[in-house]
């Protein structure tokens, strides 16, 4: 924008570039340490064992994941770990076409939402599809609410407890 | 106050510790928040009002009080965030009540301090990024600065602020929710490494985690609550500059007019003889003596003279800091003061246990936001 504003003089790339306008730079050191907690770490804890770990409220009888030691609803302890399966079926996805930088990407991401196998309705966890399709025609065509999909883990010598344990969800099926 | 009194009916507390592996900050306020409101006898369901204290930056995550509603029984309720220590955000639930409009409200704070792994670094973010943080010095020297124009104001001196700290550290011993109990001599704290001269490192509150969750209701709702009330009979707050350079260093006037504003409300003209008890922020020994002093607690220049006699101590006139304060309990970002409320209420209900003050009936408590903002906040306590 090089329009003057009521006498004022526009700032330019050359002015910052040149050090002709003070330019102050900070670095944000603000490193984290955070404690997962009881729940998070157990279900991290199964991911690396290849497992998907749910928890049950026996009050409002649903099954939770990512799991919890409270239920936000019922406000009491849960303590009954559910085994789930790594399938399930897609509750919802996008596909995004955009990097951190606003760059266009070639090839989409898309991330979904999964109601896994085992938990309860609308119960689901936010990951990546893979497999998918490479176009947005092929994606779309391949893929809808309901669409069944499985984990694809990483070979167990690489994980190391953490979400991305689970490469990605592919379709299955159809 | 104006319209119907509000209570604290229920408190909650975790206990503060240096460092909590076992349990995420969600879990920590989720066990605070169940011993709440089975101290008050409510369901989270019944609660119409929220107030969550956070500040983005020590939590590592932007909007902070959206993770709040789960582990408060809060979803889909309205949860209303307060960037202010916790005796600010008890304003503003105070306010919320005070409307008539809702009956029931809860306040939480929370700290993983040991989370954070560069908290000096977290505290620079609050300074002036043009004028003041290119200059980069840690930041606890406009506390040193802030010390050595207190001294110099008012004639106390850097043994009587250590002795403070010694006398914090000591009566934490008698509180098992403090993280920072210890027999101390003022020759110690003394002796501890140079921070920001005057200020040594004896005279610095150490980092705690922890949560607090307090429960309020407005005064018809007692009846239908087992918590045993204390009311909150008048509340201020009060904001300066934040320019450091333009303050009147050696005072801090947000003190005294929060408490002016509090005063007033509780109808307290004396404050030295109608208070039974105070916790005062000591987030670094010297506040406590000039807080003391802002509060009227203390007449000016005579905080540490007071202290040398006893009178704040445990078993003199005015007792302060008798739960350890956040020298001896731990500085547990903005859930400090709300412990601070809470072991005024503890105290006012006479179930402070080893610690308990015999025939307590009007405590304060007061908080102030840290190093670099001068604000803070005053509430008056009472048990009718």
């Amino acid at each position: 924008m090089e329009q003057k504003i009521r006498g004022g003089t526009s700032l330019t790339d050359h002015a910052l570039t040149a050090g002709e306008a003070l330019l102050t730079h900070w670095q944000v050191k603000s490193d984290y340490r955070w404690d997962a907690g009881a729940a998070l770490s157990r279900f991290l804890e199964g991911l690396k064992h290849g497992q998907i770990l749910g928890i049950h409220c026996p009050q409002c009888r649903r099954t939770l994941v990512p799991p919890r030691v409270f239920c936000e609803r019922c406000f009491r302890p849960l303590e009954q770990w559910v085994p789930l399966y790594d399938t399930g079926k897609l509750i919802t996805y996008s596909v995004s076409y955009v990097n951190w930088d606003a760059t266009r990407r070639r090839t989409p991401e898309i991330p979904a939402v999964i109601e896994l196998d085992g938990a309860s309705p609308g119960i689901g966890i936010l990951h990546l599809l893979g497999e998918a399709g490479g176009s947005l025609s092929e994606i779309t065509a391949r893929l809808g609410a309901g669409t069944p999909v499985q984990a694809v883990w990483k070979p167990a010598a690489e994980r190391e407890g953490a979400i991305t344990d689970i490469r990605y969800f592919r379709p299955v099926g159809g | 106050m104006g319209g119907e009194r509000i209570a604290i009916v229920g408190a909650g507390c975790t206990g503060l510790r240096l460092r909590t592996p076992e349990a995420s900050f969600r879990e920590l306020v989720f066990q605070a928040a169940q011993k709440a409101y089975a101290d008050a006898g409510v369901r989270p369901q019944e609660v119409s009002a929220f107030v969550s204290v956070a500040e983005n930056y020590n939590e590592g995550a932007a909007i902070a009080d959206e993770y709040v509603p789960d582990q408060l029984g809060a979803v889909l309720k309205p949860v209303h965030a307060v960037a202010g220590d916790g005796i600010t955000g008890l304003a503003s639930l105070v306010m919320q009540l005070e409307t008539g409009q809702l009956d029931i409200g809860v306040i939480e704070g929370h700290s993983k301090a040991s989370n954070v792994l560069h908290p000096a670094h977290i505290l620079a973010l609050a300074l002036d990024p043009i004028y003041t943080r290119p200059l980069r010095f840690h930041p606890h020297y406009v506390a040193g600065m802030e010390m050595r124009a207190f001294l110099a104001a008012t004639g106390n001196t850097q043994e009587q602020a250590a002795l403070a700290a010694a006398q914090n550290r000591k009566n934490a011993l008698a509180n098992p929710l403090a993280a920072y109990g210890a027999s101390l001599t003022v020759e110690q704290v003394l002796a501890s490494p140079p921070e920001a001269e005057p200020l040594k490192l004896g005279d610095i509150a150490p980092p705690a985690d922890g949560a607090v969750v307090l429960v309020l209701a407005r005064e018809s709702m007692l009846g239908t609550l087992k918590g045993k009330p204390v009311f909150i009979n008048g509340i201020g707050w009060s904001q300066d500059t934040p320019n450091i350079e333009d303050r009147e260093l050696h005072r801090a006037a947000y003190a005294e007019q929060a408490a002016q504003m509090a005063y007033r409300m509780a109808g307290i003209s004396d404050a030295a003889s109608q208070i039974d008890l105070a916790e005062v922020d000591d987030t670094f020994s010297y506040k406590e003596l000039q807080h003391l002093e802002a509060l009227g607690l203390a007449p000016p220049g005579q905080a540490g003279n007071l202290l040398e006699a006893g009178v704040f101590s445990p078993q003199g006139r005015l007792p302060v800091n008798v739960s350890g304060g956040h020298l001896g309990c731990g500085y547990a970002h903005e859930m400090s003061s709300l412990r601070s409320v809470l072991e005024v209420v503890l105290q006012l209900r006479g179930e402070a246990g080893a610690r308990q003050l015999p025939g307590a009936r009007v405590g304060l408590a007061q908080s102030w936001r840290g190093i670099p903002t001068a604000s803070g906040a005053v509430v008056v306590l009472g048990r009718e």
